[in-house]
């Protein structure tokens, strides 16, 4: 059997977005800068796309800027910020401990010219305690940025509490909502937010695409200088095709969301209630305020990549960390945040699933899963030392 | 494209010399989980050869691999011989490793002096200690 359940990653393109993609490409190939009415036509659809996107989000078309994707949009809004921060001498940004690195390293380079950066704890279900961020609102805050829903193990932020709490001291607030758009409600105006972040390749849409919403009046500049594209503030040929995908992506995740909220959260619920039984294994993150699809574990005596290996073998693709860090050799910054230790943060695993997945397929995870987590204990020699008593269990 | 070479992958789903030897004459462990890997190599000695070898290892696949064609790289030689391996060439035998996944082979070089070094000092043998060559053996008393 083969069972994708890696949609946190990226997740499988939808057939509407791969046919919109092909047609815009064939049939609106002109550039939207162009005077001429082939020109205009692609300017036509960019910005009737630029309307939907806005809609649905909540937001007005011209707060919309088409970007390359979640990292981008997560690097302008922050050095946006940043930079109009420092003109008025504020030089400290506020974010959680868990967030993306594309939120995590464009800040550490910031600390690195010189301003302050004050991570809020997450505490082990792995939310923000909007009182948190309140005890460290001052004067010197320009930006406070905290994600709408964690990617490793999908816990779901107070953006809502935590905007209000920026905007009673005119503070910026950005959310990363890359993990939570198209899969839970997500409008901008009901968070109160002044910048989010969007991808497409985590809904069904192309990777490479993405979208932020800079609220009217906030500061914003270009990371990317050249023509005039995007009202300026991002220049570059517009990506029309992937823009087009994109689009009608969103439309069909947004109004297919209640159902699949609903099957997601069944089969996610199943999954946490089948892998609890594995002896000394452990749910990361709060089990109700988590993503539908999202199932994070911790295996007491094993690790990660080899455990993502064998499930490879068994046709099971999923992820240990994020796959981004794969390649470091530190656990997860998120795992650690919500207090796993070295030794347990490496032996996680995260499967993330998709409106594809099915009952029978659950029900192979659960069969495999433990088979593996078995068979890998069975010469670890961490575990040999939790029997015998040599070493404490931790969870 | 696939990360691993097929030496690694086949030495990582069929690890040889896997488990324990209950009254082993030497053991060594290395690595630790803050890290990611934790090696730990058991030895059985006869007239200086190393009759038996098996190894438990938590780790990533690079780490099993490694320990799994360490083992079989001495297994039947002499300590002598055992004390020369290199991570270099457990690596070379598996067809290579990623740069970043060669520290794992580190580990296998080390449990294997580790593993010889304790069969030393049970056994109260004199050894010459620029032999090892390891972080962990240099630490007296550091074994469990
Ligand atoms: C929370 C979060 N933010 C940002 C990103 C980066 O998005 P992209 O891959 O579109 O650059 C990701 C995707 O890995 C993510 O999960
Ligand atoms: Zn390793």
């Amino acid at each position: 059997m083969f069972v994708y359940a890696d949609n946190a990653a990226t997740a499988k393109m939808r057939a509407c977005a791969l046919r919109a993609y092909e047609e815009t490409a064939k049939n609106f190939y002109g550039n939207p800068s162009s005077l001429h009415s082939c020109g205009q036509r692609a300017k036509e659809v960019l910005e009737d796309c630029r309307a939907r996107v806005a809609h649905i989000l909540g937001a007005q078309p011209r707060e919309i800027v088409f970007t390359s994707g979640g990292s981008e949009a997560d690097n302008q809004a922050i050095l946006s910020a940043a930079r109009f921060g420092a003109k008025k001498g504020k030089k400290t940004i506020v974010t959680s401990a868990i967030e993306h690195h594309a939120v995590l390293h464009p800040l550490e380079t910031l600390e690195k010219e010189g301003f302050r950066v004050v991570l809020l704890p997450v505490g082990e279900k792995g939310i923000v305690d909007p009182k948190d961020v309140a005890a460290v609102l001052d004067e010197s805050v320009c930006l406070c940025s905290v994600m709408l829903a964690n990617n490793e193990i999908g816990t779901i932020q107070p953006v809502k509490e935590i905007a209000a709490l920026c905007k009673e001291k005119h503070i910026l607030f950005h959310t990363d909502a890359v993990q939570a758009v198209g899969h839970i409600p997500v409008n901008v105006k009901e968070i109160g937010c002044d910048y989010l972040s969007v991808s497409a390749h985590k809904f069904g849409g192309p990777r490479g695409v993405g979208v932020l919403y800079a609220r009217t009046g906030v500061p914003l500049s270009p990371l990317i200088e050249g023509g005039a594209q995007e009202r300026g503030k991002r220049a570059g040929t517009e990506d029309l095709p992937a823009v087009a995908a994109m689009t009608v992506a969103l439309e069909e995740a947004i109004s297919e969301m209640p159902a699949a909220g609903k099957k997601l959260t069944v089969l996610r619920d199943e999954l946490i209630e089948g892998l609890s039984s594995i002896p000394h294994s452990a749910l990361n993150g709060d089990k109700e305020k988590r993503l539908p699809g999202n199932v994070s574990f911790c295996f007491e005596g094993i690790e990660g990549e080899s455990l993502l290996l064998l499930l490879d073998d068994k046709g099971v693709c999923a992820s240990s960390g994020s796959a981004c860090t794969s390649g470091s050799l530190d656990p997860s910054h998120v795992l650690l945040a919500i207090g796993r230790v070295h030794d347990v943060a490496h032996g996680s695993l995260r499967l993330t699933l998709g409106m594809e997945n099915t009952e029978e397929e659950i029900k192979y995870l659960l069969k495999v899963i433990p088979e593996v987590v078995e068979y890998l204990r069975g010469f670890s020699p961490v575990w040999r030392d939790l029997k015998e008593g040599k070493r404490q269990y931790i969870l | 494209m696939s990360l691993y070479s097929e030496k690694v992958m086949d030495h990582f789903r069929n690890p040889r010399n896997v488990g324990v030897i209950e009254d082993a004459d030497g053991v060594g462990e290395v690595g630790n989980a803050k890290c990611g890997d934790i090696m730990k190599m058991y030895i059985k000695v006869r007239d200086g050869i190393l009759v038996d070898v098996k190894f438990e290892t938590f780790g990533c696949g690079s780490a099993i691999a490694s320990s799994s064609m360490a083992t079989e790289m001495i297994k039947g030689k002499p300590i002598s011989e055992a004390l020369t391996l290199t991570n270099k060439a457990v690596a070379e035998a598996l067809d290579g490793l990623p740069a970043y996944k060669m520290h794992c082979s580190v580990l296998a070089e080390q449990a294997v002096q580790a593993a010889i070094l304790d069969y030393y000092k049970k056994n109260n043998i004199p050894y010459d200690g620029s032999q090892f060559k390891c972080e962990h053996c240099a630490h007296d008393g550091e074994e469990e």
